[in-house]
């Protein structure tokens, strides 16, 4: 209890602590308080981690308090840890830990380094809470409030109107989701009853044929609340639609896009989803839509990443890219593999994105490619963790004998599109693997784009910036190693207990995945997608590295051999290459269909329908009609008696007459 | 449960005590000591409040510490007090927020006494309606209210005070005239002036129609409900702060209570009727004004905007007629009634160093006020309802509690989600964010103790009804469970979840 206490609360005490007197404590006491909080968390954790997943522990479950009941309706305030929690604590709080060190080096020149490490500790305790919920209201508490870190993390230079508008832009798109996450709520307790995890898991097989009344039409019930869920899932993790916040969302300062936007809380959307696998296995047709997105934006987001000259740019949108790789694996029953994939991400992107943290530190602030080149020689540690984190995202190694953690996790991701594919998904997951090997060789050919265009060649920006360029302090490479190792060997040894042999152990019942029997003549038996997918040809697991080392191959060919090529494919591809330079136009779209919309609209509605028609009609158009009238009245006040005479007369002519007929 | 200590008329008239005391108040520093014994009496009368908490039994759902004698008994007028687990909050937000209006009302200068003697007025006026349990009483206190807030934007106001004060009379007026039809119609119906001898339906059904809609129309104004909220952004921004604080505060509840009272509770056949007519135009209310919000240039009237869309929400969870939904308008109610009163006392905090309600005035103050920065944060959290602050436990269960009736209306009015962000976001951006470039703005100090004073209070409980809002539930749940099932029981379709 204490222990789980500790690796949820501590954050919270030193975000409290330090956001509330870290101007008196000052800097060092800030970033010392912080730092340690979220460190002491980091090691529950991993005790938390050996105990539950790998000791075969029980579930960690505590109710603290009560938050809200109404009638039925009863949430409380909960902490359940199983595996699959035990997980996201470590990568949570581990990248954390690792963030929070390298802020100190990275933020020692700002004038708000209690207000950043305070913003950064507030967010650790909410993704936390997001993690260890027990039911789907605390879960809206922390997505909400990791949505809040991350609004006031973006706009944390905040006298910067970009970081101004990317922040609201982050908090509003969000904000779109969570309508759907909360409609889902909604419905989940018409539904279910309850909103409590393991009434729904419960109740969910039962209610596969059932359908309910939504928006007038009769609707498949596990269907329709998988999917509002999901709407909310999408937004937070950038699935295209909702993506567009987050490459605006790099305005933040470059720790923050490592924690935030890239290892933690955009993966909560997948997160979402493998905790609800008890309810999302009975709703095929839901997880259909959910891998269709994914492959989707894997490929949209990679062929984005093609184009683009801002370094952490680059990377967010290979963050978008490989966020659509974990959904489409969801989207096949692939629950472990997409965690799996989360967990290998979560170690070799924030170290894609510390290191370039440090060539943007090294550079004075210099985040455009083309005015880079050539500058390995000067931070060559620098250089050889992007190198690490790239071999790992690109998912190189050697078959058989080691790998870089992309390599296994992504290859086991394609393995079950595949094998999904050939088995029940058949449509979709033969599509979503050659969707998915298009991205890959995307991802490797991006990935050493930005490392021939950063450190290779000779340099394109001004002199000054170059005699400037210094390798980053320790307090900024030292928690990048952790970082490098996880991204080296995550993959080696997680594979067994993620996706292996161990698998079922591991997980138990923290994930539920549905066997099924091949509807082909094979050899095999009923099982899941995952087991299906460790009897697919090799070939299979084989062509994406082939691919990927064809992307390094063409990088190498595009920005070393032929410099000129890109420049003359850019022209020959002309409206197209428009259109993915310019991110397809989404921004602009939304801004004239919504924004604009709603300015305009908002001001027509305030002068024409609350001034000028209910005012005009009423209020006011009342008290004119009776000034009118008064005007009206007051002209027959002509102070002539005959006048006044010949009324009174009428008036008792009428009124006799009235009376002699009628009364 | 009835005590022969007539606590309820104590709280009641305790605030006239004060004014009796200013009214023999004479001499130099004459001001100073106005505030002083304003400010006194009003927490004095807080305290003693706080005693209806303690001797009220949440386990009883029905009107506790009654106090009943014969007033005027040739026409079978009755003075009868009593309160159930609703109106206690009422009685406590009115009774909690009148001394902080008294602190912010300290930078009057003009007519200080008389201020004071309004605001302590209008204390008795407000906490005389929500203890009301007599028809007659019930419409002399709702009507009461007006005289001193009519007094106070008329007389404090702003430039164009005058203008806001006639549309604020002329909207109510024609609410209260029906409502006092309606009233005499209901006495003569029933033959006595007791409220709880009307409740359950004793009304034939066609009157009962005509009857809804006079009352409908009094407390849509109050309320406000679109299309009948024009007057609010005018009374919000002439107003001075502290009237600006006690109308969102308060009187804005006093049609959501009224609805509650004597739609629900007397007309329900009536009110189920009319009830896809009410989520029209709650959902109507809540899309409109949000998107009016988004275009004010004036602090005040975005927040008096922001005011009618939180007030949709209230009207639709009063009409769910279930159990969240009722729970989720009641806790609308209060937390609105924290959060609206901290924004306006918020603006009122640059309004005294700046004198302009101008948005486009002010800009990156993040640097200079840090603090108030913050607190200003706070509230706009609650206003955009983020989950663990007091403004997302109302609108969470009222908009479920609509959802069991109407998924149509719960997705409409879910879009307030997202509408309610964009609104506020951009007046926080607009006034703390960007370049701290304009020299009177850089020049204004942090907050003060004084406005300490009124802001921690607020916040704390704004996080605590938040984090924990059972304190506040535990105590109308019986009051608002017996409603809802009476309700249900009485009208053919209710809305409890199958």
């Amino acid at each position: 209890m204490l222990l789980d206490l500790a690796a949820v609360f501590l954050p919270l005490l030193g975000a409290l602590v330090v956001g509330l007197f870290g101007r008196s404590l000052g800097d060092r006491a800030s970033q010392l308080v912080t730092c340690a909080g979220v460190l002491a968390a980091a090691v529950a954790s991993v005790l938390i981690f050996h105990d539950v997943a790998l000791s075969g522990g029980d579930t960690h479950a505590w109710v603290l308090a009560n938050w809200i009941t109404s009638g039925d309706f009863k949430v409380n305030w909960g902490l359940k840890i199983d595996t699959l929690t035990a997980v996201m604590l470590v990568v949570v709080n581990g990248v954390s830990a690792m963030v929070h060190i390298y802020s100190i080096g990275y933020m020692s020149h700002d004038k708000g380094v209690p207000r950043f490490m305070a913003y950064l500790s507030l967010f650790t305790f909410f993704m936390l809470m997001l993690v260890t919920s027990d039911n789907l209201l605390q879960m809206f508490f922390g997505w909400e409030g990791v949505g809040l870190s991350s609004y006031l993390l973006i706009n944390f230079w905040y006298e910067k109107a970009s970081a101004n508008s990317a922040s609201i832009k982050a908090f509003l798109v969000n904000r779109v989701g969570d309508f759907g996450f909360m409609l889902g709520i909604f419905g989940c307790y018409l539904a279910f009853g309850s909103v409590q995890f393991d009434v729904m898991f419960q109740k969910a097989p039962d209610l596969m044929q059932s359908s309910f009344s939504f928006l007038g039409a009769s609707v498949p019930t596990l269907t329709t609340l998988c999917l509002l869920l999901f709407v909310g899932a999408m937004g937070k993790s950038a699935q295209l639609g909702l993506h567009t916040w987050l490459p605006d969302a790099m305005e933040g300062p470059t720790p923050v896009s490592a924690l935030i936007h890239a290892a933690t809380m955009v993966t909560a959307g997948v997160f979402m989803v493998a905790r609800l696998s008890p309810v999302f296995e009975f709703a095929p047709d839901a997880l259909a839509v959910v891998a269709v997105v994914g492959a989707l934006t894997a490929i949209v987001a990679a062929s984005i990443g093609l184009t683009q000259f801002d370094i952490k740019r680059v990377i967010a949108y290979s963050t978008m890219s490989q966020l659509g790789y974990m959904f489409f694996a969801l989207g096949m029953s692939a629950y472990p593999a997409a965690v799996f994939h989360l967990m290998t991400h979560a170690f070799f992107k924030s170290l894609l994105f510390l290191g370039a943290g440090s060539v943007i530190h090294a550079l004075s602030g210099e985040q455009d490619m083309r005015k880079m080149g050539g500058i390995w020689r000067k931070i060559p540690f620098t250089y050889a963790y992007m190198w690490i984190g790239s071999l790992a995202l690109a998912g190189i190694g050697i078959p058989g004998v080691m790998g870089m953690a992309g390599f296994y996790s992504k290859d086991i991701i394609l393995e079950s599109a595949f094998a999904a594919g050939m088995t029940h998904h058949q449509a979709f997951g033969v599509t979503a693997y050659v969707l998915g090997l298009i991205a890959a060789f995307m991802t490797a050919f991006y990935s050493w784009r930005l490392l021939l265009l950063t450190f290779h060649g000779t340099f394109r920006g001004d002199h000054h910036t170059l005699e400037h360029a210094h390798e980053a302090p320790w307090s900024m490479l030292g928690p990048l190693v952790p970082l490098a190792l996880g991204a080296i060997l995550a993959g080696k040894f997680g594979y067994d207990l993620f996706v292996g042999e161990a698998m079922a152990e591991f997980w138990r019942d923290s994930i539920l995945t549905l066997s099924y029997f091949p509807p082909r003549e094979t050899h095999l038996g009923v099982g899941t997608t995952i087991q299906f997918a460790h009897h697919v040809s090799d070939w299979v697991g084989l062509l994406p590295l082939v691919v990927a080392l064809a992307g390094i191959f063409m990088a190498y060919v595009f920005y070393v051999w032929a410099p000129s090529l890109p420049g003359k494919c850019a022209r020959g591809l002309g409206a197209l290459y428009r259109l993915v330079f310019n991110k397809y136009y989404f921004d602009e779209l939304y801004n004239a269909v919504f924004v604009r919309t709603a300015q305009r609209v908002g001001k027509a509605l305030w002068t024409t329908g609350d001034d000028a028609i209910i005012d005009g009609y009423g209020p006011n158009g009342v008290a004119a009609l009776a000034v009118r009238l008064s005007q009206r009245a007051s002209a027959l006040e002509t102070g002539y008696v005959y006048h006044y005479a010949f009324a009174m007369v009428i008036g008792l002519a009428g009124f006799v007459t009235w009376f002699w007929f009628w009364a | 449960m009835s005590s022969s200590f007539p606590l309820l008329s104590v709280v009641t008239f305790l605030p006239l005590v004060g004014v009796l005391i200013l009214l023999f108040l004479r001499g130099g520093d004459e001001a100073a000591w106005a505030r002083r014994i304003a400010l006194t009496t009003s927490l004095v009368t807080f305290v003693v409040s706080l005693g209806i908490l303690c001797v009220f039994d949440p386990a009883v759902a029905g009107f506790q510490l009654m106090e009943r004698f014969a007033w005027i008994p040739s026409f079978h007028i009755e003075y009868i007090k009593g309160v159930d687990g609703i109106s206690v909050w009422f009685v406590l937000l009115a009774t909690f927020l009148t001394p902080i209006c008294i602190l912010s009302g300290s930078v009057v200068t003009k007519r200080v006494k008389e201020f004071m003697i309004a605001f302590l007025v209008l204390e008795t006026m407000m906490v005389g309606m929500f203890t009301a349990l007599d028809m007659v009483l019930f419409y002399l206190f709702f009507e009461g209210v007006l005289i001193p807030m009519f007094l106070i934007v008329g007389v404090w106001g702003g430039a164009g005070r005058i203008y806001a004060a006639y549309k604020f009379f002329l909207y109510t007026f024609l609410g209260s005239v029906l409502m006092l039809v309606a009233i005499f119609a209901m006495v003569i119906h029933a033959g006595t002036t007791d409220m709880t001898a009307m409740m359950g339906g004793v009304f034939p059904d066609k009157m009962a129609m005509w009857l809804w809609l006079a009352f409908f129309a009094s407390f849509a104004v109050k309320m406000p409900m679109w299309p009948f909220h024009t007057w609010l952004p005018y009374a919000h921004v002439e107003a001075p702060t502290a009237g600006s604080v006690i109308l969102a505060g308060v009187l804005l509840k006093m049609g959501g209570y009224g609805m509650i009272r004597i739609a629900i509770q007397m007309l329900p056949d009536a009110s189920a009727f009319f009830a896809p007519m009410v989520f029209a135009l709650s959902v109507i209310a809540i899309i409109y004004t949000s998107l009016v919000a988004l275009a004010q240039t004036d602090m005040k009237r975005l927040i008096a905007y922001s005011s009618v869309a939180h007030m949709g929400y209230v009207t639709l969870g009063i009409f769910s007629g279930n159990t969240q939904g009722m729970e989720g308008a009641v806790l609308v109610m209060i937390s609105h009634g924290f959060v609206a009163s901290a924004l306006f006392l918020c603006i009122g905090v640059v309004y005294d160093r700046m004198h302009s309600r101008e948005i486009a005035r002010y800009g990156g103050m993040a640097t200079n006020m840090p603090h108030y920065a913050l607190v200003f944060m706070v509230f706009m959290l609650a206003s955009v309802g983020l989950p663990g602050t007091s403004g997302f436990v109302g609108e969470f269960l009222s908009m479920q509690g609509v959802f069991l009736v109407s998924s149509w209306t719960a997705f409409l009015a879910a879009t307030g989600v997202v509408l309610g962000a964009a609104y506020m976001l951009w007046l926080y951006r607009r006034i703390f964010y960007g370049p701290l470039d304009k020299d009177d703005v850089r020049a204004m100090p942090d907050l003060n103790a004084r406005e300490y004073a009124m802001f921690v209070p607020l916040i704390l409980m704004v996080l605590w009804l938040g984090i924990h809002p059972a304190t506040f539930r535990d105590v109308f749940a019986s009051s608002v469970h017996k409603i809802t099932s009476d309700y249900q029981a009485q009208t053919t379709r209710g809305g409890e979840a199958p």
